[in-house]
């Protein structure tokens, strides 16, 4: 039997104190994006912790994650390789746009001018060609929003995941970030989960859409 | 007109703060230029620093201060950095937060005492190791207690200034995303330990950086745990001040003003270099951080030595106490016996009298000092919420300013200044020298809570037809009810545990808990010790149970008021 490839949330339920939160069984093939909706308290967040092995205390999680056929459901979270985009950009102040993205480089890479290049690669391909240097403080919401995705891309995930990563944008940017997303995770086959309560976030991914209830 | 009155309660802040510490400032250089009010002397002369110079002491104890002072800062920021590093968000952590404000409500000189109580040697560590492992069946001969290299200080100052660092981390991670910023390095396949020093850590120091210089300031000059636990012939240079300034001749002060000067000049030095070591470490940071080093093969063995560690600390401070309470009611307890042949209560039937005025003293200090401080914060804090100000960034200095100018470089000068003036040191005068040491602490303990409240009651009460001081007092204060009286029991926990300042405003004519058992902790009598250090600690520990009782009875039906954490 082949490997099934894809993101798998087999029988997902999360429990808080006992008590059921939300419930998911899907199978998210590669390059396909599955839209969880519903509205605030539903546990969209919750969910996608889950997901990365970051469920905060007082949650229970029965089921599986699957991984391109492996369990992955008891693995710690740096090893998972499942990439996620906040609501907040969370560029490290500290470091400048090249910095960031080189923290998201493998260590292997090697020597320094070859991280370099990777850091350029990638923020040609983000449409900032030599921002590298830049103070990341001197961006607008649209550049910080491709440098953050093009960080977690370069950390070679296996899944994408998207905690309502758009709300933040206006109207005219949030749909021109939208597409780059999508273009890149189906470029890379990557199965993508976005929790969203926009329709127009659903509209977009044009994928199947998961609707949870309150409780 | 109310706006007006309100206006003036940052200033007032601000002045209660500021005033005292450079007024005593300037009353310590006077006296190391000989120059010293009301004595008659006012000849600008060197013949202080001469003699302080002639001190064959000077050299050994200046390097006391700096090596004790900046080793013990060295570590108990690594150990604080290891146990957030490694522990955050694991269950041992909430253990560690924890026990967090009762560790921090014991006064300095009750863990110091404590800790002697462990590392002596006829304490409780050579006790369990006798005589089997050791084969001893006398206390031995060994100087684990005022050793002259200072370890036993550094000790007694790691395990009370942990808990503070630890404290202070979790405020500004709070602030700083510091959940989100974790997971996101841990997404991207870094170790626990290596993500939060790499992707938190600098968020947050900007934040941790004064608390770290307060305790480096506190480290190098603390008087009450070097006096416990440090060494003597020659003691650090803060102890010899002291004792200079007791003296019973008084051309000594004015050598013990230029040794104050000199105390000030090392911890300005030594500020200054871990300025310099902050800006080499960032450097260096920035280059290797974005190497990409995940360090998952650290995370094991860090959490061992974290859990350790917080063991070590939380268990000195903690045995500690007990040994105290075990010699407060032993009769005859013989080395190397693990415990008394018997118990009485004798010490304490003793001793009451003199205990119970002790707490009278200390309350009747403590609690106008802390109303006073309270007060204040609530105002100012109001002023601000009102005016739509916020905290702006450089007044944080000011507010830090008693905790970073030692207090033996000032409180020397404020003793002299507030005798020229004819006060002499009575129970008032302690109480308004504590507000200084206690605002502080008051103030960031309650801005938190108070600036992160949710306006839009006071917006919904307002519509109601409320005014703005029935806000504050139906609507704000019962809302924030918990975090008020927890600034409460940290004001007065700060005040009892005031050694330096009671001391010299008081001029030896009143005692608190906290100066009779530092003048007992040298004594031979363990078990009046014993009882003194326990007290020391009971104290705060009830303030802070009341703090915790009252919101929880009152609020009982109310679950949105709920302690979070």
């Amino acid at each position: 039997m082949a490997v099934e490839q894809g993101l798998w949330l087999d029988h997902l339920v999360i429990r808080r104190q006992g008590q059921p939160l939300l419930a998911v069984d899907a199978m998210i093939t590669p390059g396909e994006v599955l839209t969880v909706m519903g509205p605030s308290g539903s546990g969209k967040s919750t969910l996608l912790a889950a997901i990365v092995g970051a469920l905060p205390p007082g949650f229970q999680l029965t089921g599986r994650v699957v991984m391109n056929g492996s369990d992955v459901t008891a693995i710690a979270t740096p090893k998972r390789r499942i990439g996620i985009l906040f609501q907040d950009d969370l560029l490290f102040a500290h470091l400048s746009v090249g910095g960031n993205l080189a923290f998201a480089l493998p260590p292997a890479l090697r020597p320094r001018a070859a991280r370099r290049d990777a850091v350029d690669q990638a923020l040609e391909l983000a449409g900032l060609p030599g921002f590298a240097a830049r103070d990341p403080a001197t961006l607008s919401g649209g550049q910080r929003a491709r440098v953050a995705l093009m960080r977690t891309l370069l950390a070679e995930p296996c899944a994408l995941l998207l905690d309502e990563p758009f709300s933040r944008l206006d109207a005219a940017l949030r749909d021109q970030i939208r597409r780059f997303v999508f273009a890149l995770a189906r470029q890379r086959a990557l199965p993508v989960l976005l929790v969203t309560h926009d329709q127009g976030d659903a509209d977009a991914a044009g994928g199947v859409v998961l609707q949870l209830g309150v409780g | 007109m109310r706006q007006g009155r309100l206006g003036t309660a940052p200033l007032l802040l601000l002045a209660l703060l500021v005033v005292p510490v450079l007024a005593g400032l300037a009353g310590t250089l006077g006296p190391a230029f000989g120059l010293m009010p009301g004595s008659g002397r006012s000849a600008l002369t060197l013949e202080p620093w001469r003699r302080l110079a002639a001190w064959p002491g000077l050299w050994p104890a200046a390097r006391l201060s700096l090596v004790t002072g900046i080793g013990a800062t060295a570590l108990s920021l690594a150990i604080t950095l290891l146990l957030v590093a490694s522990l955050q968000g694991t269950g041992a952590f909430r253990l560690v937060a924890r026990s967090l404000s009762p560790l921090l409500s014991v006064p300095h000189a009750a863990a110091a005492m404590g800790l002697a109580f462990l590392i002596a040697p006829s304490g409780w560590i050579a006790r369990a190791l006798s005589p089997w492992a050791t084969g001893w069946v006398v206390p031995p001969d060994l100087l684990t207690l005022r050793d002259p290299g200072g370890f036993a200080l550094m000790a007694g100052l790691v395990v009370k200034e942990v808990p503070f660092l630890v404290l202070m981390v979790l405020a500004a991670l709070a602030q700083a995303q510091g959940t989100a910023r974790a997971t996101l390095a841990s997404t991207l396949g870094y170790g626990h330990a290596m993500g939060w020093v790499k992707a938190v850590l600098p968020a947050i120091w900007r934040q941790t950086r004064l608390p770290v210089m307060a305790v480096l300031v506190y480290s190098m000059t603390s008087v009450d745990v070097a006096m416990i636990l440090g060494p003597v012939l020659p003691p650090p240079l803060s102890v010899q001040v002291v004792v200079w300034m007791n003296h019973a001749d008084p051309g000594y002060r004015l050598q013990a003003a230029a040794g104050a000067v000199l105390q000030l000049g090392l911890v300005l030095a030594a500020l200054m270099a871990m300025v310099g070591v902050e800006r080499v470490v960032g450097w260096c940071g920035r280059r290797w951080v974005v190497q990409g080093g995940r360090g998952l093969w650290l995370d094991r063995p860090l959490r061992v030595a974290a859990i350790g560690a917080a063991g070590l600390v939380a268990g000195s401070i903690g045995l500690g106490l007990l040994a105290m309470a075990l010699w407060s009611v032993a009769q005859l307890w013989p080395f190397p016996a693990m415990l008394p042949q018997g118990y009485s209560p004798q010490v304490w039937i003793g001793q009451a009298g003199i205990l119970l005025q002790g707490a009278a003293t200390t309350l009747l200090i403590g609690v106008p000092a802390t109303t006073l401080a309270v007060a204040l914060t609530i105002a100012a804090l109001q002023h601000e919420a009102t005016r739509g100000l916020t905290g702006a960034g450089h007044l944080l200095w000011l507010l830090y300013l008693p905790l970073l100018v030692p207090q033996v470089a000032f409180l020397p000068g404020l003793q002299w200044l507030t005798l020229a003036a004819g006060w002499h040191g009575s129970v008032p005068l302690v109480a308004a020298v504590h507000v200084v040491f206690v605002l502080p602490y008051v103030f960031l303990s309650l801005a938190g809570p108070w600036r992160s409240w949710d306006k839009r009651a006071a917006l919904v009460a307002a519509s109601l037809g409320a005014g703005p001081v029935r806000i504050l007092w139906q609507v704000r204060l019962p809302m924030l009810l918990r975090p008020v009286l927890t600034a409460v029991a940290v004001g007065l926990a700060v005040s009892f545990g005031q050694y330096l300042p009671t001391l010299l405003t008081g001029g030896g004519r009143v005692s608190t808990i906290t100066t009779e058992a530092v003048a007992l902790a040298s004594g031979a009598n363990r078990r009046i010790g014993g009882a003194y250090g326990l007290m020391q600690m009971l104290l705060p520990l009830m303030v802070f149970a009341l703090a915790h009782w009252i919101p929880a009875i009152l609020f009982r039906h109310r679950r949105g008021m709920a302690e979070t954490a």
